[in-house]
């Protein structure tokens, strides 16, 4: 049976104007592969302004005029292109948004989960699914009638969960759900999010915080410089010895320290022809740096490292 | 660059989007300078000639005569030269005056309240009220136009130094040049004025299509120029006794050519500003 | 819907009150001193070519307080002033308020019914070439508001006069009033028959500057991340233009229009100017020209409420209509 969601080789570039209006193209996520299933949740890590957004908007079809798209994205099987993702996006493919910048300052909340209706009927019925899951998230009847910047940190976050299931989504794109939350906040986030794992529903966890991905995701994947290196199951990042690329591996080594964020890092602004690691890379190999290396199956594990190319082909 | 996306393709389509406003803003600057050199050029008595009255456009008067057989189109030449140079004056004194405001507003925080209250004031009353005033009060004619349109359109250029010049000042480095006991006015000079350089370049050359435009406007209803010299606002003023009998040329043809001036500078104005300021062009 | 908190309004408008009292008293003594400062006499303006003996000279120049010195003048002035009075019109030969008061009536229908149209119009296609930037109905509407803003109004009016008045006879070319005729016999469509081309002229230059402040706003709801996030949720383009986009710039398009009161009054003049409109345009011009000192101050002052009055409306619309300002209470 075919996944949920099948990301395989996307490549997204922008074309911009800088100083002197010269033109600039650049490269932001490269050939990424990804898949989620149903009642699974995969985290895509990396660190904060890296284009991981671009992903979510990618599959949502909301990108912008200036970017171009390479690759191809499945959902259940079939090629999602525009018009299927038009059609599926805001019923089974749903985005939880990462702030309260997301939703419309002027329109009360209320409105917002309940979003566009046809006629009268289908807001009554959609009504009383949004009272519904207010009420599931603790929501009492006057919280329908305020505006987002009336609402608090933690009810914020549980209106843009809301929003996101009035719809009755499969497929959950939750973009950087916890940043600037509380402890408590983030802990109930991350409770919120495995639930819906619960009710079968796959969810695409994108973050920064390797916390919030080691305590929701089934699956990791690592993103470096625009580039997938390596997807690994969460259990195998409890220890260094059982993630493979030389950058996961620095990653979990540097947790405690680095209060479990990951820092900007001297990831290469610039396309690189070679490993993008490769100057950081403490087992680099001649050859890393000039050619790319592809992402591999190596037992199971997903990794972009010549050196279990080479074991791969050894075996 | 390896393919050429489609808003670049056509005529100009060797050149990039640098190279393309590089060539608008000299080629626009090029027509100008010819209007105004052809201008300089006339003599401003014209040669009237009483057996061609009144005529309408033809391929001897492209852009008829007037009453006195003067041709039009030599007048509209003679008059958009004219705007240009009290365009030229009026834009660098407000220019001027904006920079001067903008850095005294920064001195301290009253000099800054009394700025802003300028501003206020000067926004308060009706613009083209404002430059009657003044014109009035300065007994009209060039000398009154320039000034009164120099200290109606420093407004807006002063807005956008003050902000930037306070931006400027929180700097660290002015910081620590007012550490190393620099002078506001060192700061200023050196800091500050060579970072604010190309805004008032720019802010000047968007003021100007404003201030031909009320320059024509105050002499046009009787507050400018006086009525010998050989103004756009005169000549339009002039062509409203002629319109009933249907002398439209009078009339069409300097209007239009005033507009395609002032069009020209705000062409102009705006393609350098994108120059400096490329988050516009990535729109 | 809209509560209005009464103790917080009044201490809005005593607050403002104050402000506008400050500003008048100002602009009246500087306008006053400007006016003194001319170089132009009074005098010989207002007696124009007429030859007149010494004595009358010099009893026309008692009148004017040519014989003051200027700081007596400009207490004088402001005086009669704080007396409720603005002096005596030298034309009009009826006190300046009575001039005022019939003259603005005429201009304010003009102008009232120019902003409406360029309200509505200017709305309109700024939000139409927003929804549809980069196409070719964007770019014709950017095209024509940037032209228009590049064209001066009393040409625009000169040109629709010839158009339409000379060279296809709809409209009459001069005189809000047919002659002959005295003002309060005419006709409502007489007079809306007269109205129509000073306040399609005075409209188009407000709408190119409303169409492009609307369009830029839509256009950055457009980049908003709401915007992107109602896209996300599968709603439909227009649905979200009408939802969220309109929602979200209604309100800074009403508050700009309101605050085009400054331009709206300048053109008036000009408009008035060409089209013979006999309004309070027509009348500043007058009393410039002919150095109707009381008259043109009395406008000075008049124009100074009326631009504050819509600056006024516009904080108001903002400080009662926005949900984020509206709950706020000062303590």
């Amino acid at each position: 049976m075919s996944k949920l969601l099948e990301v395989n080789n996307l490549s997204i570039s922008f074309t911009q104007y800088v100083q002197g209006l010269n033109r600039h193209d650049s490269k932001v996520i490269t050939d990424l592969t990804i898949d989620v299933d149903e009642g699974e949740i995969v985290a895509i890590l990396g660190s904060s302004g890296s284009g991981k957004s671009l992903l979510a908007h990618s599959i949502l079809g909301i990108l912008p005029y200036n970017s171009h798209v390479a690759g191809e994205i499945r959902y259940e099987g079939q090629v999602l292109d525009q018009e299927l993702k038009e059609k599926l996006r805001g019923d089974e493919i749903c985005l939880i948004p990462q702030s309260v910048n997301f939703l419309d300052p002027l329109m009360k909340v209320s409105e917002q989960a309940i979003g566009e209706c046809k006629d009268e009927n289908e807001h009554k019925e959609k009504k009383l699914r949004q009272r519904e899951i207010f009420d599931k998230y603790g929501l009492d009847e006057s919280v329908d009638d305020l505006y987002p910047f009336e609402l608090s940190g933690g009810m914020a976050r549980k209106v843009l969960l809301s929003t996101a299931l009035v719809g009755n989504p499969k497929l959950l794109i939750a973009d950087e759900p916890t940043p600037g939350l509380d402890a408590k906040s983030v802990k109930e986030t991350i409770e919120d999010i495995r639930n819906l794992k619960e009710d079968g529903k796959g969810v695409l966890l994108i973050t920064h915080e390797i916390d919030v991905a080691l305590k929701t995701a089934d699956r990791i994947a690592i993103f470096y410089s625009g580039y997938v290196i390596e997807i690994n199951n969460v259990e195998n990042f409890k220890n260094s010895e059982n993630v493979l690329h030389p950058y996961s591996k620095a990653l979990i080594d540097s947790l405690p320290r680095n209060g479990f964020n990951l820092t900007e890092g001297v990831q290469p602004l610039d396309e690189v022809s070679g490993c993008p690691y490769y100057e950081n890379c403490p087992i680099r190999l001649d050859k890393c740096e000039k050619n790319k290396p592809e992402l591999i199956d190596h037992k199971g594990i997903m990794i972009r490292c010549f050196n279990f190319e080479e074991v791969n082909n050894g075996t | 660059m390896s393919e050429t996306p489609w808003y670049n393709r056509g005529l100009f389509s060797t050149l990039n989007l640098r190279q393309k406003t590089l060539l608008t803003i000299a080629l626009t600057g090029l027509v100008l300078v010819v209007i105004f050199l052809c201008g300089t050029f006339i003599d401003a008595n014209l040669p009237t000639d009483f057996t061609a009255r009144m005529k309408p456009p033809s391929f001897e008067h492209i852009f008829g005569t007037d009453w006195m057989g003067r041709d039009m189109f030599i007048r509209t030449i003679k008059g958009l030269s004219l705007s240009i140079v009290i365009g030229i004056g009026a834009s660098i004194i407000s220019s001027i005056i904006a920079t001067l405001l903008a850095f005294l507003a920064s001195f301290n925080r009253y000099c800054d309240e009394f700025v802003s209250w300028l501003i206020d004031l000067f926004a308060s009353i009706p613009h083209i009220l404002l430059i009657m005033m003044i014109s009035i009060a300065l007994g009209k004619g060039a000398f009154g136009v320039i000034m009164a349109v120099a200290f109606s359109h420093w407004v807006n250029l002063t807005r956008v130094l003050r902000a930037e010049v306070l931006q400027i000042n929180t700097s660290e480095y002015v910081a620590l040049s007012r550490k190393f006991g620099r002078s506001k006015l060192w700061i200023a000079k050196e800091h500050i004025l060579p970072l604010v350089l190309s805004q008032i370049f720019v802010g000047t050359l968007l003021v100007f299509p404003h201030a031909i435009m009320h320059e024509s406007s105050v002499t046009f209803l009787g507050f400018g120029l006086s009525p010998h010299e050989p103004a756009i606002g005169i000549i339009l003023s002039e062509s409203m006794s002629y319109l009933a009998m249907g002398a439209w040329w009078l009339a069409f043809f300097p209007g239009l050519a005033l507009l395609i001036v002032v069009l020209l500078f705000d062409i102009i104005g705006d393609n350098l500003k994108r120059l400096f300021d490329p988050s516009e062009a990535n729109n | 819907m809209i509560k209005i908190n009464n103790k917080k309004l009044a201490k809005f408008l005593g607050f403002k009150a104050i402000r506008l009292l400050i500003l008048l008293i100002v602009i009246a003594a500087i306008s006053f001193i400007m006016i003194q400062l001319s170089p132009i006499d009074p005098v010989k303006a207002y007696l124009g070519q007429r030859i007149v003996s010494q004595e009358q000279l010099a009893i026309v120049g008692e009148y004017w307080g040519t014989n003051l010195s200027l700081g007596e003048r400009v207490f004088g002035w402001l005086s009669t002033l704080a007396s409720g009075s603005m002096g005596f019109s030298l034309i009009f030969r009826v006190p300046v308020t009575e001039v005022i008061m019939q003259k603005f009536t005429a201009s304010l229908t003009l102008m009232v019914v120019s902003w409406l149209i360029s309200a509505v119009v200017g709305f309109g296609l700024g939000v139409l070439a927003g929804a549809k930037e980069g196409t070719w109905i964007d770019k014709a509407i950017k095209t024509y508001c940037y032209i228009l803003q590049s064209t001066p109004t009393f040409w625009i009016g000169l040109v629709l006069l010839m158009v339409f008045s000379v060279y296809l006879g709809w409209f009459p070319i001069g005189l809000s009033v047919p002659i002959g005729q005295l003002s309060d016999t005419v006709t409502f469509w007489q007079w809306l028959y007269r109205l129509i081309l000073p306040a399609i002229t005075l409209s188009i230059v407000g709408i190119a500057s409303l169409t492009m402040f609307t369009r830029d706003k839509l256009i950055n709801v457009k980049k908003s991340d709401y915007f992107l996030f109602a896209q996300a949720r599968g709603e439909s383009f227009w649905g979200i233009i009408k939802n969220h986009g309109i929602r979200n710039i209604l309100l800074p398009a009403i508050t700009i229009q309101f605050m085009s009161f400054n331009e709206l009054f300048g053109g008036t003049i000009l408009v008035e100017q060409v089209f013979a409109y006999p309004g309070i345009g027509q009348a500043t011009v007058a009393a410039g020209l002919r150095s109707d000192v009381p008259l043109l101050l009395g406008i000075v002052i008049i124009s100074t409420i009326f631009v504050f009055v819509g600056n006024l409306i516009a904080d108001m619309v903002y400080q009662y209509v926005d949900p984020r300002l509206r709950g706020e209470d000062d303590e």
